[in-house]
């Protein structure tokens, strides 16, 4: 791998651990038990710096580490989380992703534009800090590691390995722990150049517990991984053990200090270290003389200053490090269930799709053409499988709206705190899959809903008390599937629609005539309509009168629909309707004349044969009233109706209708091919596609057809 | 984990096989031990040890000190191959002073 993809890697990374990091910010239960959310916001600041550091990504280190400081005082219990924190933690959040954006767009250094928010964030981080005890400590550390101690015997070592100094602690074994295996892990990182087991702190056998381990190591390391990752090996021992790591090339004053920090005798340590490789025997004499001739008083001091010299991470507190062990291994076994692939070949293999399904349809074609039945059979079993592997391909595509729903739980928590309303949200539905191209263009139609219900729907909460509802407003997020579209709908408890507002504004605005009795929803569904808004004050999240028009618009891009129902006093819901896919439907093809056309085979109830009296929009199914558009009529199509004619019954949602065409040519499976921008004013056609004869066939937009049934007009069709 | 006791000549013989972990060290060590004093040479086989960890090691290396401080002389033979890549692992060989057989 190299270091580009790898880099990759640690972005996609990076953007995950942010997401988890936030959803755990946001479920932070501030009153109950706080430790796991904790963990996992520390987990994702952790992991992160970790491999930041891998990358020399020094900024993201920097920042990462003061965060990290940080959660680390709230595990501690030496700072206390509140709300305030949360807040200053999603900033923080938001910082990283934007580096995170920086880096994927290629700036590997720290961005001078961006460097004021950093420093800010830190400051503040710092300030939280300060409750802790430990601040001093924890800021020193941020700062280059190159204190004002200059001492004599600092020329550097002539060692081009880690040295790393292993005192295990006497309950690791019994922990679950076993240091060969870190060891073992350790070489995966790099190699062993030199070990030295020491065995000096076994105690006479008979006072020997063989469950106790007395063991400590002395290794001389040649890697080219960082310190992160160096210490990440002993990440689940770091409270069972004293890890200390020499950096290649450092102060034989740093060996001489190991040596004088670790219990065993210093002679004879000097002599490991020598075997191990890490130092000379010349250097080592010679520092050690120069040491003793210095004054006692100074050693303290020292100590205290290699620690912040060789930049020694923080010790990282692994609570149930079996536990999280156990996580671990949990989350491998998930990640090689699933593979990463580049959405472009997932595209392309669509494509090819549907290229497949178009060649197909030309050889079954063929196939009857020339009337053998031996072809014609094999065409029917190769358009059964081609219709498998579309399905499988499209299959691929699919993704849970559950991650586009999560994100809402942090726009409502700002927005809610912007407004200064208490406002939650209930998420439902959230393993409905649709297609990822949708899931990424409806995020932000859904936004602006969700933010024009907690602006304009949920009452303050005041008024919420004087009506009897709780205090706290409800949005909800729901998701499910009905007859090959995806409905998604945004519901509040909020004060509902007031129609005679609506109604009054629409007429101001000269949207309708005062004159003109509407149902309910045309009354509500006016509020879509360019222009329109009832809010009697702007506020900077919603109001100016943009946005559901927009909502409405980028929605019917998608070839969905977008309705909205509402209980005055009791709350509003608007239901978005989308197709489960953009690039292959099931079709239903019908003739009108020598045109072609296709209707999404889930739309259709049923065909019935046309009969009704001349003159009439509307003929008698079953009793009940269905009324319908003569297709020819409709797009204006010469030529004389066939002796048999058909109705091919619609549904949408709740609405039927019936549309009136010369004959039904049967199920095919379609492509949708986009119309040219140049007939993106064409009305009822949503796309085209290609039959296996090679002609052209065009799609019916059945919303819209439905809309001109229910009397919105003539349609023109232009061309 | 089960131990085998022999006499041949003037060295004591104790086999050691299955896994020399954890979970039997406290057992291994009296076992060791009590062998270690029955004469002036024990000779441990454990060519029978599927698996060895630190707890397992530290047994290994008790036994080696307690020979030496009561001059005494233990020798590691048969060394299987799970022990054989911890004592390479851990460079070992110098401190048991036996010759090691390399798996192929």
């Amino acid at each position: 791998m190299n270091l580009d993809e790898a880099l990759q890697t640690f972005i996609t990374e990076s953007r995950e651990l942010l997401e988890e990091m936030e959803n755990a910010l946001l479920n932070v239960d501030l009153a109950g038990d706080q430790s796991e959310a904790i963990n996992a916001i520390f987990r994702a600041a952790h992991t992160i710096k970790g491999s930041a550091g891998l990358f020399s990504l020094d900024h993201i280190v920097a920042f990462t580490h003061v965060v990290e400081s940080l959660l680390d005082g709230v595990r501690d219990g030496t700072v206390s989380l509140n709300d305030e924190m949360i807040v200053l933690l999603l900033s923080c959040c938001d910082y990283l992703s934007e580096l995170t954006d920086a880096l994927a767009a290629g700036r590997l250094e720290a961005d001078p534009d961006m460097a004021p928010q950093g420093e800010m964030l830190l400051a503040q981080l710092r300030r939280h800090m300060e409750g802790g005890a430990e601040e001093s400590s924890e800021a020193a550390l941020v700062l280059p590691p190159e204190p004002g101690v200059e001492r004599i015997d600092q020329e550097p070592g002539h060692s081009d390995y880690w040295h790393i100094s292993l005192r295990f602690g006497r309950e690791v074994l019994q922990n679950g722990m076993d240091p060969i295996a870190f060891l073992r892990y350790l070489t995966k990182l790099g190699r062993i150049v030199g070990i030295a087991t020491v065995p000096d702190a076994m105690p006479p056998a008979d006072e020997m517990d063989a469950e106790l381990c007395y063991l400590g190591f002395e290794i001389a390391f040649d890697s080219n991984a960082d310190r992160d990752a160096i210490a990440g090996v002993f990440e689940f021992v770091q409270d069972d053990a004293e890890i200390r790591i020499i950096p290649p090339h450092s102060k034989v004053s740093h060996y001489v200090d190991l040596i004088r920090a670790l219990p065993e005798q210093g002679a004879r340590l000097g002599e490991i270290l020598v075997r191990c490789g890490s130092v000379t025997a010349h250097e080592l004499a010679g520092a050690l003389q120069q040491q003793s001739e210095r004054s006692e008083a100074e050693v303290p001091q020292q100590l205290g200053s290699i620690l912040v010299d060789g930049g020694n991470v923080p010790p990282v507190v692994v609570e149930a490090a079996l536990a999280k062990q156990k996580q671990v291994s949990e989350q491998k076994a998930q990640e090689s269930r699933s593979i990463r692939v580049d959405s472009d070949k997932l595209d392309r293999l669509i494509d090819l799709v549907g290229e497949l399904i178009i060649a197909g349809a030309r050889t079954s074609m063929v196939g009857q053409h020339l009337q053998n039945s031996e072809l014609q059979e094999c065409t029917s079993a190769l358009s059964g499988l081609v219709e498998e592997v579309r399905d499988a391909a499209l299959e691929l595509r699919m993704v849970k709206i559950g991650a586009t729903f999560n994100r809402f739980q942090r726009v409502v928590h700002d927005v809610a705190r912007e407004l200064g309303k208490d406002i939650g949200l209930i998420v439902d539905g959230e393993d409905t899959e649709l297609d990822k191209t949708v899931v990424e263009k409806i995020g932000d139609p859904l936004l602006h809903l969700v933010r024009n219900a907690m602006d304009h729907g949920i009452e303050a909460a005041g008024q919420r008390l004087a009506n009897g509802k709780p205090a706290k407003g409800m949005i909800k997020l729901n998701a499910f599937h009905e007859s090959g579209s995806i409905v998604i709908q945004v519901s509040d408890d909020g004060g509902g629609l007031r129609k005679d507002k609506i109604l009054a504004k629409a007429i101001e605005r000269g949207l309708i005539d005062p004159e003109r009795k509407l149902s309910d929803s045309e009354i509500y569904n006016l509020i879509f309509e360019a222009g329109f808004s009832t809010a009697e004050k702007i506020t900077n999240l919603s109001g100016r009168g943009v946005g559901m028009d927009v909502v409405k618009r980028n929605i019917q891009a998608l070839r969905g629909s977008v309705d909205i129902s509402s209980d005055e006093g009791k709350g509003t819901t608007v239901t978005v309707r989308l197709p489960l896919t953009l690039a292959i439907i099931d079709g239903f093809l019908v003739q009108v004349g020598s045109s072609v056309f296709v209707i999404p085979l889930d739309m259709i109830e049923e065909c019935i044969e046309y009969a009704t009296e001349p003159g009439q929009d509307y003929c008698n199914l079953r009793g009940q009233v269905l009324p319908f558009v003569r297709l020819r009529e409709l797009f204006r199509l010469g030529g004389a109706p066939t002796r048999r004619e058909s109705i091919v019954v619609l549904k949408l949602g709740n609405q039927r209708a019936g549309l009136v065409v010369d004959t039904l040519l049967g199920e095919f499976q379609t492509v949708i091919k986009p119309l040219s921008p140049l007939f993106s004013e064409v009305r009822c056609i949503s796309g085209s596609t290609i039959l296996g004869s090679g002609e052209v066939a065009l799609i019916l937009d059945v919303a819209a057809l439905m809309h001109s049934v229910s009397g919105k007009g003539k349609v023109v069709l232009a061309a | 984990m089960s131990e085998t006791q022999a006499e041949q000549g003037s060295a004591s013989q104790l086999a050691l096989s299955g896994e020399l972990t954890i979970y039997h060290a406290a057992e291994v060590k009296q076992q060791v031990l009590a062998a270690l004093r029955t004469g002036p040479v024990l000779e441990l086989d454990l060519s029978g040890v599927t698996e060895l960890d630190t707890a397992g090691l530290q047994v290994l290396m008790l036994a080696k000190q307690t020979a030496q401080a009561e001059q005494r002389e233990l020798r590691l033979v048969q060394h299987s191959t799970p022990v054989v890549e911890v004592f390479q692992m851990l460079d070992l060989g110098a401190f048991f002073g036996d010759a090691l057989l390399i798996h192929a």
